[in-house]
Protein backbone atom coordinates (compact mmCIF):
# COMPACT_ATOMS: atom_id res chain seq x y z
CA UNK A 1 0.00 0.00 0.00
CA UNK A 2 1.29 3.42 -0.86
CA UNK A 3 1.96 5.63 2.07
CA UNK A 4 0.09 8.90 1.84
CA UNK A 5 1.84 10.32 4.83
CA UNK A 6 4.40 12.39 3.06
CA UNK A 7 4.43 13.87 -0.37
CA UNK A 8 6.59 16.61 -1.74
CA UNK A 9 5.85 18.98 -4.58
CA UNK A 10 9.50 19.78 -4.91
CA UNK A 11 12.61 19.58 -2.84
CA UNK A 12 12.04 22.92 -1.19
CA UNK A 13 8.52 22.20 -0.09
CA UNK A 14 9.72 19.59 2.40
CA UNK A 15 7.64 17.18 4.42
CA UNK A 16 4.36 18.12 6.03
CA UNK A 17 4.61 15.89 9.03
CA UNK A 18 6.54 18.13 11.35
CA UNK A 19 4.79 21.46 10.79
CA UNK A 20 1.39 19.97 11.53
CA UNK A 21 2.74 18.15 14.53
CA UNK A 22 3.37 21.68 15.77
CA UNK A 23 -0.35 22.41 15.57
CA UNK A 24 -1.16 19.05 17.16
CA UNK A 25 -2.72 17.95 13.94
CA UNK A 26 -5.16 20.79 13.58
CA UNK A 27 -5.60 22.34 10.17
CA UNK A 28 -8.20 25.02 10.87
CA UNK A 29 -9.51 27.08 13.73
CA UNK A 30 -13.06 28.12 13.19
CA UNK A 31 -14.08 31.71 13.59
CA UNK A 32 -10.59 33.00 13.07
CA UNK A 33 -9.81 34.46 9.70
CA UNK A 34 -6.59 36.14 8.82
CA UNK A 35 -5.72 37.94 5.67
CA UNK A 36 -2.18 37.81 4.31
CA UNK A 37 -1.84 41.50 5.13
CA UNK A 38 -3.57 41.44 8.50
CA UNK A 39 -1.24 43.23 10.89
CA UNK A 40 -0.69 41.69 14.30
CA UNK A 41 0.95 43.10 17.40
CA UNK A 42 1.47 41.87 20.94
CA UNK A 43 -1.14 42.96 23.46
CA UNK A 44 1.42 43.20 26.23
CA UNK A 45 -0.38 40.61 28.34
CA UNK A 46 1.76 37.91 29.85
CA UNK A 47 1.10 34.38 28.77
CA UNK A 48 -0.51 32.47 31.63
CA UNK A 49 1.40 29.35 30.86
CA UNK A 50 4.46 30.54 29.10
CA UNK A 51 6.08 27.18 29.42
CA UNK A 52 3.39 25.66 27.26
CA UNK A 53 3.89 27.98 24.33
CA UNK A 54 5.82 26.33 21.54
CA UNK A 55 9.17 27.87 20.77
CA UNK A 56 7.71 28.96 17.45
CA UNK A 57 4.92 30.82 19.22
CA UNK A 58 7.39 32.53 21.52
CA UNK A 59 9.30 33.62 18.46
CA UNK A 60 6.15 34.95 16.85
CA UNK A 61 5.44 37.02 19.97
CA UNK A 62 8.97 38.40 19.81
CA UNK A 63 8.46 39.43 16.19
CA UNK A 64 5.08 40.99 16.96
CA UNK A 65 6.50 43.44 19.46
CA UNK A 66 6.21 45.69 16.43
CA UNK A 67 3.26 45.25 14.08
CA UNK A 68 3.89 42.59 11.48
CA UNK A 69 1.73 41.13 8.74
CA UNK A 70 0.77 37.49 8.43
CA UNK A 71 2.72 37.33 5.16
CA UNK A 72 5.87 38.67 6.81
CA UNK A 73 5.55 36.42 9.83
CA UNK A 74 4.91 33.36 7.68
CA UNK A 75 7.88 34.09 5.49
CA UNK A 76 10.13 34.82 8.44
CA UNK A 77 9.11 31.66 10.30
CA UNK A 78 9.46 29.59 7.15
CA UNK A 79 6.32 27.63 8.01
CA UNK A 80 3.36 26.89 5.74
CA UNK A 81 0.59 29.46 5.88
CA UNK A 82 -1.94 26.98 7.26
CA UNK A 83 0.32 26.11 10.16
CA UNK A 84 0.85 29.79 10.90
CA UNK A 85 -2.89 30.40 10.93
CA UNK A 86 -3.33 27.84 13.69
CA UNK A 87 -0.37 29.13 15.73
CA UNK A 88 -1.55 32.73 15.38
CA UNK A 89 -5.12 31.79 16.26
CA UNK A 90 -3.90 30.21 19.48
CA UNK A 91 -1.98 33.35 20.44
CA UNK A 92 -4.95 35.53 19.53
CA UNK A 93 -7.36 33.44 21.55
CA UNK A 94 -5.02 33.53 24.53
CA UNK A 95 -5.14 37.32 24.35
CA UNK A 96 -1.46 37.63 23.49
CA UNK A 97 -1.86 39.06 19.99
CA UNK A 98 -4.27 41.60 18.61
CA UNK A 99 -5.00 43.03 15.23
CA UNK A 100 -3.70 46.46 14.31
CA UNK A 101 -5.92 48.08 11.74
CA UNK A 102 -5.29 51.53 10.32
CA UNK A 103 -8.28 51.47 7.99
CA UNK A 104 -11.64 49.72 8.18
CA UNK A 105 -11.84 46.30 6.60
CA UNK A 106 -13.39 46.75 3.18
CA UNK A 107 -13.65 45.06 -0.17
CA UNK A 108 -11.62 47.89 -1.71
CA UNK A 109 -9.31 50.56 -0.30
CA UNK A 110 -10.79 54.06 -0.08
CA UNK A 111 -10.03 56.68 -2.76
CA UNK A 112 -8.01 58.62 -0.16
CA UNK A 113 -5.76 55.63 0.45
CA UNK A 114 -5.44 54.92 -3.27
CA UNK A 115 -4.36 58.51 -3.86
CA UNK A 116 -1.68 58.15 -1.19
CA UNK A 117 -0.41 54.97 -2.85
CA UNK A 118 -0.37 56.71 -6.20
CA UNK A 119 1.64 59.63 -4.82
CA UNK A 120 4.05 57.21 -3.13
CA UNK A 121 4.58 55.25 -6.35
CA UNK A 122 5.11 58.36 -8.45
CA UNK A 123 7.71 59.59 -5.98
CA UNK A 124 9.54 56.25 -6.07
CA UNK B 1 8.40 31.55 -12.16
CA UNK B 2 6.38 31.15 -9.02
CA UNK B 3 6.94 27.47 -8.42
CA UNK B 4 9.79 25.07 -8.39
CA UNK B 5 12.47 27.35 -7.07
CA UNK B 6 15.31 25.10 -7.97
CA UNK B 7 17.97 26.15 -5.52
CA UNK B 8 16.36 26.89 -2.18
CA UNK B 9 19.61 27.10 -0.26
CA UNK B 10 21.11 29.82 -2.35
CA UNK B 11 17.87 31.72 -2.91
CA UNK B 12 17.07 31.92 0.77
CA UNK B 13 20.65 32.90 1.49
CA UNK B 14 20.32 35.67 -1.06
CA UNK B 15 17.03 36.72 0.44
CA UNK B 16 18.44 37.01 3.91
CA UNK B 17 21.56 38.74 2.68
CA UNK B 18 19.49 41.26 0.78
CA UNK B 19 17.18 41.95 3.65
CA UNK B 20 19.34 41.24 6.67
CA UNK B 21 17.55 42.52 9.69
CA UNK B 22 15.46 44.99 7.78
CA UNK B 23 12.14 43.25 7.48
CA UNK B 24 10.71 44.97 10.52
CA UNK B 25 12.60 48.17 9.97
CA UNK B 26 10.57 48.45 6.79
CA UNK B 27 7.54 48.90 9.01
CA UNK B 28 9.02 51.57 11.15
CA UNK B 29 6.28 53.84 12.32
CA UNK B 30 5.24 53.02 15.86
CA UNK B 31 1.82 54.61 15.84
CA UNK B 32 -1.29 53.24 14.21
CA UNK B 33 -0.44 54.46 10.74
CA UNK B 34 0.83 51.24 9.21
CA UNK B 35 -1.22 50.23 6.27
CA UNK B 36 -0.55 47.05 4.36
CA UNK B 37 -2.19 46.84 0.94
CA UNK B 38 -2.33 44.06 -1.61
CA UNK B 39 -1.73 44.07 -5.33
CA UNK B 40 -2.22 40.83 -7.25
CA UNK B 41 -0.01 39.86 -10.14
CA UNK B 42 -1.80 37.23 -12.21
CA UNK B 43 -0.99 35.47 -15.44
CA UNK B 44 0.02 32.18 -16.92
CA UNK B 45 2.91 30.07 -15.78
CA UNK B 46 6.28 31.49 -16.75
CA UNK B 47 4.95 34.81 -18.03
CA UNK B 48 7.23 36.81 -15.75
CA UNK B 49 5.19 37.46 -12.60
CA UNK B 50 8.07 36.97 -10.20
CA UNK B 51 10.38 39.02 -12.39
CA UNK B 52 7.90 41.88 -12.32
CA UNK B 53 7.57 41.69 -8.55
CA UNK B 54 11.34 41.52 -8.12
CA UNK B 55 11.95 44.49 -10.40
CA UNK B 56 10.19 46.87 -8.08
CA UNK B 57 10.23 45.31 -4.62
CA UNK B 58 12.05 43.14 -2.15
CA UNK B 59 11.06 39.51 -2.74
CA UNK B 60 10.33 37.12 0.08
CA UNK B 61 9.40 33.45 -0.06
CA UNK B 62 6.12 32.17 1.30
CA UNK B 63 4.95 28.60 1.71
CA UNK B 64 1.34 27.72 1.47
CA UNK B 65 -0.47 24.48 0.97
CA UNK B 66 -3.50 22.98 -0.57
CA UNK B 67 -6.37 22.70 1.85
CA UNK B 68 -6.99 19.28 3.31
CA UNK B 69 -10.57 19.59 4.40
CA UNK B 70 -13.05 22.16 5.57
CA UNK B 71 -15.17 20.59 8.25
CA UNK B 72 -17.25 23.05 10.22
CA UNK B 73 -16.36 21.81 13.64
CA UNK B 74 -14.65 24.00 16.18
CA UNK B 75 -11.25 22.56 15.60
CA UNK B 76 -10.81 19.79 13.15
CA UNK B 77 -8.00 17.37 13.06
CA UNK B 78 -6.54 14.93 10.65
CA UNK B 79 -8.51 11.89 11.80
CA UNK B 80 -10.41 10.43 8.92
CA UNK B 81 -8.44 12.17 6.24
CA UNK B 82 -5.36 10.01 6.41
CA UNK B 83 -6.00 8.98 2.85
CA UNK B 84 -5.75 12.51 1.55
CA UNK B 85 -2.47 13.99 0.52
CA UNK B 86 -1.35 17.55 0.70
CA UNK B 87 1.40 19.45 -0.96
CA UNK B 88 3.10 22.62 0.02
CA UNK B 89 3.63 25.24 -2.61
CA UNK B 90 6.38 27.82 -2.67
CA UNK B 91 5.31 31.21 -3.89
CA UNK B 92 6.89 34.63 -3.62
CA UNK B 93 5.63 37.99 -2.62
CA UNK B 94 7.18 41.39 -2.91
CA UNK B 95 7.07 44.16 -0.38
CA UNK B 96 7.41 47.83 -1.12
CA UNK B 97 7.47 50.06 1.96
CA UNK B 98 6.95 53.82 1.81
CA UNK B 99 7.89 56.43 4.37
CA UNK B 100 4.30 57.36 5.13
CA UNK B 101 3.57 53.96 6.67
CA UNK B 102 2.03 52.35 3.59
CA UNK B 103 3.46 49.02 2.51
CA UNK B 104 2.44 47.45 -0.78
CA UNK B 105 2.44 43.68 -0.89
CA UNK B 106 2.66 42.23 -4.37
CA UNK B 107 1.37 38.68 -4.58
CA UNK B 108 1.95 36.56 -7.62
CA UNK B 109 -1.20 34.51 -7.78
CA UNK B 110 -0.56 30.86 -8.50
CA UNK B 111 -1.60 30.38 -12.08
CA UNK B 112 -3.08 26.92 -12.05
CA UNK B 113 -6.78 26.53 -11.48
CA UNK B 114 -6.24 24.20 -8.54
CA UNK B 115 -5.04 27.18 -6.54
CA UNK B 116 -8.14 29.25 -7.10
CA UNK B 117 -9.28 28.66 -3.55
CA UNK B 118 -6.62 31.19 -2.65
CA UNK B 119 -7.75 33.87 -5.05
CA UNK B 120 -10.81 35.04 -3.12
CA UNK B 121 -8.76 35.55 -0.02
CA UNK B 122 -6.07 37.33 -1.96
CA UNK B 123 -8.49 39.53 -3.89
CA UNK B 124 -10.47 40.70 -0.86
CA UNK B 125 -9.41 44.22 0.03
CA UNK B 126 -6.84 44.34 -2.75
CA UNK B 127 -6.13 47.51 -4.70
CA UNK B 128 -6.47 45.47 -7.86
CA UNK B 129 -4.69 43.11 -10.18
CA UNK B 130 -2.18 43.18 -12.99
CA UNK B 131 -2.86 40.46 -15.54
CA UNK B 132 0.48 39.85 -17.16
CA UNK B 133 0.31 38.36 -20.63
CA UNK B 134 2.58 36.84 -23.19
CA UNK B 135 1.12 37.40 -26.66
CA UNK B 136 2.31 33.97 -27.74
CA UNK B 137 0.06 32.40 -25.11
CA UNK B 138 -2.91 34.68 -24.73
CA UNK B 139 -5.23 31.90 -23.62
CA UNK B 140 -3.19 31.45 -20.45
CA UNK B 141 -4.61 34.77 -19.23
CA UNK B 142 -8.30 34.13 -19.97
CA UNK B 143 -9.05 32.53 -16.61
CA UNK B 144 -7.58 35.43 -14.66
CA UNK B 145 -9.40 38.04 -16.76
CA UNK B 146 -12.70 36.18 -16.34
CA UNK B 147 -12.12 35.95 -12.61
CA UNK B 148 -11.41 39.64 -12.04
CA UNK B 149 -14.21 40.74 -14.38
CA UNK B 150 -16.75 38.62 -12.54
CA UNK B 151 -15.46 39.61 -9.14
CA UNK B 152 -15.38 43.30 -10.00
CA UNK B 153 -11.73 43.61 -9.01
CA UNK B 154 -10.05 46.50 -10.86
CA UNK B 155 -7.43 45.10 -13.21
CA UNK B 156 -5.17 46.14 -16.03
CA UNK B 157 -3.48 44.05 -18.69
CA UNK B 158 0.29 44.34 -18.98
CA UNK B 159 1.87 42.86 -22.09
CA UNK B 160 5.32 41.55 -21.29
CA UNK B 161 7.42 42.37 -24.31
CA UNK B 162 9.03 39.11 -25.09
CA UNK B 163 10.57 39.11 -28.50
CA UNK B 164 7.83 39.48 -31.07
CA UNK B 165 5.29 40.98 -28.74
CA UNK B 166 5.59 44.33 -30.42
CA UNK B 167 4.42 42.79 -33.66
CA UNK B 168 0.92 43.01 -32.21
CA UNK B 169 -0.83 46.28 -31.70
CA UNK B 170 -2.53 46.93 -28.41
CA UNK B 171 -5.79 47.15 -30.36
CA UNK B 172 -5.31 43.66 -31.70
CA UNK B 173 -4.54 42.37 -28.24
CA UNK B 174 -7.59 44.09 -26.78
CA UNK B 175 -9.77 42.51 -29.45
CA UNK B 176 -8.25 39.09 -28.91
CA UNK B 177 -8.76 39.30 -25.15
CA UNK B 178 -12.25 40.77 -25.57
CA UNK B 179 -11.88 43.11 -22.60
CA UNK B 180 -13.88 46.25 -21.87
CA UNK B 181 -12.65 49.46 -23.49
CA UNK B 182 -12.05 51.08 -20.10
CA UNK B 183 -9.55 48.41 -18.99
CA UNK B 184 -6.05 49.78 -19.59
CA UNK B 185 -3.55 47.73 -21.60
CA UNK B 186 0.10 48.64 -21.34
CA UNK B 187 3.31 47.30 -22.82
CA UNK B 188 6.07 46.55 -20.36
CA UNK B 189 9.41 44.93 -19.84
CA UNK B 190 9.09 43.22 -16.48
CA UNK B 191 12.85 43.21 -15.97
CA UNK B 192 12.97 47.00 -15.86
CA UNK B 193 12.22 48.78 -12.61
CA UNK B 194 10.77 51.87 -14.27
CA UNK B 195 8.57 49.73 -16.46
CA UNK B 196 7.31 47.69 -13.51
CA UNK B 197 6.70 50.89 -11.56
CA UNK B 198 4.74 52.34 -14.46
CA UNK B 199 2.57 49.20 -14.55
CA UNK B 200 1.73 49.66 -10.86
CA UNK B 201 0.97 53.35 -11.35
CA UNK B 202 -1.40 52.51 -14.20
CA UNK B 203 -3.17 49.99 -11.98
CA UNK B 204 -3.61 52.38 -9.06
CA UNK B 205 -4.81 55.15 -11.40
CA UNK B 206 -7.35 52.73 -12.83
CA UNK B 207 -8.44 51.59 -9.36
CA UNK B 208 -8.89 55.24 -8.39
CA UNK B 209 -10.97 55.99 -11.49
CA UNK B 210 -13.28 53.09 -10.77
CA UNK B 211 -13.40 53.59 -6.99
Amino acid sequence: MDSPRERRLNAEAGPLVRPYALTRGRTRVQGFRLDLVTMLVVTGRSPQERARLALEQQRILEMCRRPATVADLTSEMNLPLGVMHVLLADLYQQGLLEERRAAPLAERPSPEILQRVLDDLRAL
Amino acid sequence: MIFARSDPASSSAEASAASAGDWRDAISADDGSHLALKVLIAGGFGVGKTTLVGAVSEIRPLHTEEVLTDVSTDVDDLHGVEGKTTTTVAMDFGRLAFDDGITLYLFGTPGQERFWFMWDEMAYGAIGAVVLIDTRRLTASFAAIDYFEQRGTPFIVAVNCFEGARAHTLKEIRTALDIDPHVPIVLCDVRERDSAKSVLITLVEHALETA
